[in-house]
């Protein structure tokens, strides 16, 4: 028990923190090949001339990239696909990989105008190398099968495949219209011994691209974004490894505790001979240290074998493969904390051996072994939370985040001994002495001396409570995802459509029977000044607190006079409508409005395709984010940008997979520059993606789990010898098998459901707090898997008690009161 | 008088691995109901392993036993323990209180699994009987050896037993509290006209039981009546 609680922490901790420093190094080591460059300049728009000539004055080479979502048509199955456009000028990529069949392909597409197509793209349509497919005006010939791209995602890839073109032979698509959302890429090698981060490091040389709102990545950058975008990932690893590792403290607390329980006789007769308690201290201290030492050396080991499955696991998360490596670093850290914690959580039961009397060779009494004021044991106490405290602050860097999880384990904890107190009282006080004796025994027994009852309520409630807030927030995750597929959501969006061409869409979308459910105007601005100063004097300015996304960001307007249901005013008051002459009051969303520091009546300047147009903030939304429509942070009211350059959106809803075909192949036909996302495919991927990660959740929770089924084991266990001794008397004095089952049954089932139950409360409470503050995710709760859990909590709990007592039932009373008694 | 107590050919034999002992070898007694019996001999003749059998506790490897009139070789445990709930008694040396229950809950125990409603007022009266009334909710481990032996005593007598076993009654006792102990179990045996059966070491508690049957390696070798003039020699 001691051992497997060890092993299984360790496990879990080695192979959680071996393939997080793999993937840490892999990012150090493929970041290259993710960017393909060294460094990228990226914006909504072509590079401006000065930019360029800036450019080529530290490039030994260069390339680029113009990136956009558009329909394709395939004319040999009449099939249409959402695809991402990849227009490629240059030798792009420097480092890293196409991967293409026929290898050839990767080169000659830029040549022969042809196009490289994703593989899943043209399994899924029955292509070959040599058909055909029609991007926006122009037909071209599959030139090569692109079997897998650098620094693309599948999650990316499952709903968009990519199609790459040279750019040469973009113009004749005619995809690129004014109004059109491309993504220009420009890629640079820089000459060998060019100091990147000193570049990218200095702001002066950025300032030129932030004004003109390209945005600059450098293999560093890319470094740093990496493991920002899989810090989550390794935060909730960390967090699974945590509870493996505490559930495995408390296994090794309480099976210490039983084997020191067994050997308390022994040390009684060694401390009549004359054995100091600190020594008979040691002696038992260094047993299990050594024994504690061995099972983290073989969790060590197992845990290293076992990494070898997660990147399996992962594979479809990750942007590439993370090689497999012994990381001696998580080995070392596992091993020291392993050791740590061992010793830590084995000193609070080993402590009680200094204080066994030598009187208990002479009479066994039950109160003296566990003296609650010995301060060392305090210590051990204060040293674990400080012990946990650090662990966390190391997973998590942050003294917030360690500090509130070891005040929520300590509250989880204290509560529950607060409410095993409660009920061991309540049970006393209110003890109904009329019911029969089966059903008094099973409940004196929750109070009686050496009753387990703190032990068992405090160990099954938080390992209940850890693996419930894990079921939680998994299932908030999952069903907030799924709630945006649900009922009447509009499951298509039409967009880059030219203002001449919305009625005629309409049109065809409602000649399908099909709702045209938003039909929006886009203009694309930016933001030129706010509050009286200019957007330069705020960036000068040091003491502002805009955000600096805020700042440059495009910003994509629409403009109406009445407001959505999901999107509630929570300040101010809306203006639907400007006349000519008047002040332009706009709305903006809370969040939007709080990055920018701007609220009620402030002036916001825009710059729309160079006009310059003053507004003032009337109104602050407060935009709700869970069904499927297009939403915006700014709106402008009618009558100020109809006339603006502009292009619009469609929302819209198809029945079934057959219309939604036809509507799509109809729109492409005949407003090619159309591009039209079936957010179905895109949930089912997306749906597809969260199982694989849910999976990766659930085999890593397992774990947990199996930790905490060991520690109630070993927690059920310390109350075998109290009560197999009980029950064979009962035996010897005449109760009958169904008698004793019943008493331990009823003992075991107010056990486990009242520490099940406050563990699923505190997990409710817990995951709230998690699910809103951390995570804001709507909270709701699927009830199912909760009595589930209780269920299977408290039958485990009754069939471990019960199985306790089997061994009285099977056995004669005289052989098992000579073995466990005389 | 009837038959409480008959062992017909009864052994026993503890298989441990390859090797088998035989603790006790072709047992042969009758007891009559009322009478008090000790069982003497040396450590290791199997007095207490004959006692254990004889009270249902364990299972002979041969040989029949007759209970209260019940033939206890095949019953289950269940049906055993339900015979002894009702009908026997027990006596330890180590007194096996429990020790999560005070005085008085250990005296109610019997009585409670018989479904008897009366049982605290029985057993209040049981260890008044034998000088406990002040001390009915104390612990086990907050009585000394000897109060533990007479709480012990009072819960044998509860259920008003046909036959009563007690295991080295005195064994862990001082002498003064050995001889109280005795005499308050001889005193409750003649009020309750239990039938007593007494494994002991001590040659003094024998003489005061009717009859002595003495054991060695296993077996009986020789069956005294103290208050009849006559003797049986084992086997015959």
């Amino acid at each position: 028990m001691f051992m497997s609680s060890i092993i299984l922490g360790i496990m879990a901790l080695v192979a959680i923190n071996s393939f997080n420093y793999n993937l840490v190094k892999d990012i150090d080591a493929q970041t290259k090949s993710v960017l393909g460059a060294d460094i990228m300049v990226e914006g909504n728009k072509p590079l401006p001339e000065h930019l360029q000539v800036y450019l080529d004055s530290i490039a030994e080479d260069q390339a680029s990239q113009f990136e956009f979502f558009s329909m394709s048509y395939i004319p040999s199955t009449e099939g249409t696909q959402f695809t991402r456009i990849k227009a490629i000028d240059g030798g792009f990529p420097y480092y890293g990989n196409l991967v293409t069949d026929p290898p050839q392909s990767k080169d000659s597409y830029k040549v022969e105008n042809t196009a490289l197509v994703d593989d899943a793209l043209m399994f899924e349509h029955e292509l070959t190398v040599g058909d055909s497919i029609r991007l926006g005006k122009q037909m071209y010939a599959i030139g090569g099968r692109l079997m897998s791209s650098f620094g693309s995602v599948s999650l990316g890839a499952g709903f968009a495949p990519s199609v790459y073109i040279s750019q040469e032979s973009l113009t004749e698509t005619e995809l690129i219209q004014p109004g059109s959302l491309v993504e220009y890429k420009y890629f640079v090698k820089t000459p060998e011994g060019f100091d990147r981060e000193k570049w990218d490091n200095s702001a002066e040389r950025m300032k030129p691209f932030r004004e003109q709102s390209f945005r600059v990545r450098t293999v560093e950058d890319q470094k740093r974004s990496l493991n920002r975008a899989f810090s989550f990932l390794n935060s909730f690893l960390n967090l699974v490894a945590l509870v493996a590792l505490l559930l495995g403290c408390i296994g090794v607390a309480s099976s210490v505790f039983i084997y020191i329980k067994s050997k308390i006789p022994s040390i009684a007769v060694l401390r009549c001979l004359g054995m100091k308690g600190n020594q008979a201290f040691l002696v038992y201290f260094l047993q299990i240290m050594v024994l504690g030492f061995i099972g983290v050396l073989i969790g060590a080991a197992l845990g290293s074998l076992l990494q070898v499955v997660l990147p399996i696991l992962l594979k479809d998360v990750l942007p590439y493969e993370v090689k497999l490596s012994i990381s001696w670093k998580a080995i070392f850290q596992g091993l020291t904390i392993g050791t740590l914690v061992t010793g830590l959580f084995a000193l609070v039961p080993l402590l009680a051996i200094r204080l066994v009397s030598p009187l208990r060779t002479l009479r066994s009494s039950f109160d003296e072994d566990l003296a609650p004021k010995d301060p060392l044991k305090w210590m051990a106490y204060i040293g674990i939370v400080l012990s946990l405290f650090l662990f966390l602050f190391t997973l998590t860097g942050e003294l917030r985040t360690a500090g509130l999880f070891t005040a929520g384990l300590l509250a989880a904890f204290l509560l529950l001994y607060l409410l095993s107190n409660l009920m061991m009282w309540a049970v006393k006080k209110f003890f109904p002495s009329g019911w029969s004796f089966v059903f008094r025994q099973g409940l004196a027994n929750l109070y009686r001396p050496n009753n387990q009852t703190r032990t068992l309520i405090v160990s099954i409630g938080l390992g209940t409570a850890i693996l419930t807030i894990l079921f939680i927030i998994q299932g908030l995750i999952l069903s907030n995802v799924n709630s945006m597929d649900a009922g009447n959501q509009p499951n298509m969006i039409l967009y880059g459509i030219e203002s001449e061409q919305v009625d005629d869409i309409s049109k065809l979308t409602e000649s399908k029977d099909m709702p045209v459910v938003q039909k929006v105007p886009i203009v694309t601005m930016k933001l030129a000044g706010w509050k009286g100063k200019t957007k330069e004097e705020w960036i000068r300015d040091t003491t502002r607190r805009a955000e600096r996304w805020v700042m440059h960001r495009e910003a994509r307007v629409t403009y109406r006079d009445t407001l959505e249901s999901d999107e509630p005013i929570v300040a101010g008051e809306f203006i639907g409508v400007a006349n000519p002459g008047d002040s332009i009051f706009i709305s903006l969303d809370k969040s939007w409005a709080e990055s920018l520091d701007v609220w009620l009546g402030d002036e916001l300047v825009w710059n729309v395709q160079g006009a310059l147009i003053t507004t003032y903030v009337s109104s602050i939304r407060e935009i709700e984010f869970r069904s499927m429509r297009t939403r915006f942070f700014i709106l402008f009211p009618n009558g100020v940008l109809e006339e603006a350059p502009q292009f619009h959106v469609l929302v819209t809803k198809s029945p079934n997979n057959q219309v939604m075909g036809e509507y799509r192949r109809a729109v492409v036909k005949a407003y090619p520059n159309v591009s039209v996302v079936d957010l179905g495919s895109i949930l089912a991927t997306l749906s597809d993606i969260l199982s694989k990660i849910s999976y990766v959740i659930k085999f890593m929770a397992g774990f947990s789990i199996l930790t905490g089924l060991i520690v109630l084991i070993s927690s059920l266990l310390l109350s075998k010898y109290q009560r197999i001794r009980e029950s064979v008397l009962l035996r010897t004095i005449g109760a009958k098998s169904h008698q004793i089952l019943k008493i331990n049954a009823i003992e075991y089932a107010i056990l486990g459901s009242l520490s099940a139950l406050t563990g699923i409360l505190i997990a409710i409470v817990g995951s709230y707090l998690i699910a809103t503050s951390e995570l804001d995710l709507e909270f709701n709760i699927d009830w199912l898997p909760i009595v589930a859990i209780f269920v299977f909590i408290v039958s485990l709990t009754v069939m471990i008690g019960l199985f306790n007592t089997k061994e009285v039932l099977q056995r004669s009373p005289l052989e098992v009161l000579r073995k466990e008694v005389g | 008088m009837s038959k409480i107590l008959v062992a017909k050919k009864i052994s026993k034999v503890y298989n441990s691995g390859s090797k088998s002992l035989s603790v006790l070898k072709d047992i042969n007694f009758e007891l009559e109901a009322g009478q008090s019996l000790s069982i003497i001999g040396p450590s290791g003749s199997g007095k207490t392993t004959l006692l254990g059998l004889c009270a249902g506790l364990d299972k002979p490897t041969s040989g029949e036993l007759i209970l209260c009139g019940e033939t206890i070789n095949n019953k289950t445990e269940n049906e055993k323990a339900e015979l002894r709930n009702a009908k026997v008694g027990f006596i330890f040396q180590n007194f096996q209180l429990i020790p999560t229950l005070t005085a008085l809950e250990n005296v109610m125990i019997p009585l409670e699994l018989l479904g008897r409603s009366e049982a605290k007022t029985v057993s209040k009266d049981l260890l008044g009987r034998v000088g406990l009334g002040e001390r009915m909710d104390h612990y086990p481990s907050q009585l000394s050896g000897g109060e533990q032996q007479r709480v012990s005593i009072a819960r044998a007598f509860s259920n008003t037993p046909q036959i009563l076993f007690a295991d080295e009654p005195t064994g862990n006792l001082d002498e003064e509290t050995g001889l109280s102990i005795e005499t308050l179990l001889f005193d409750l045996n003649k009020e309750e006209k239990t039938t007593l059966v007494i494994v002991t070491h001590d040659m003094e508690l024998a003489m005061k039981t009717d009859r002595k049957i003495r054991l060695k390696g296993g077996r009986i070798i020789s069956d005294e009546y103290s208050s009849i003039d006559h003797s049986i020699e084992a086997g015959q």
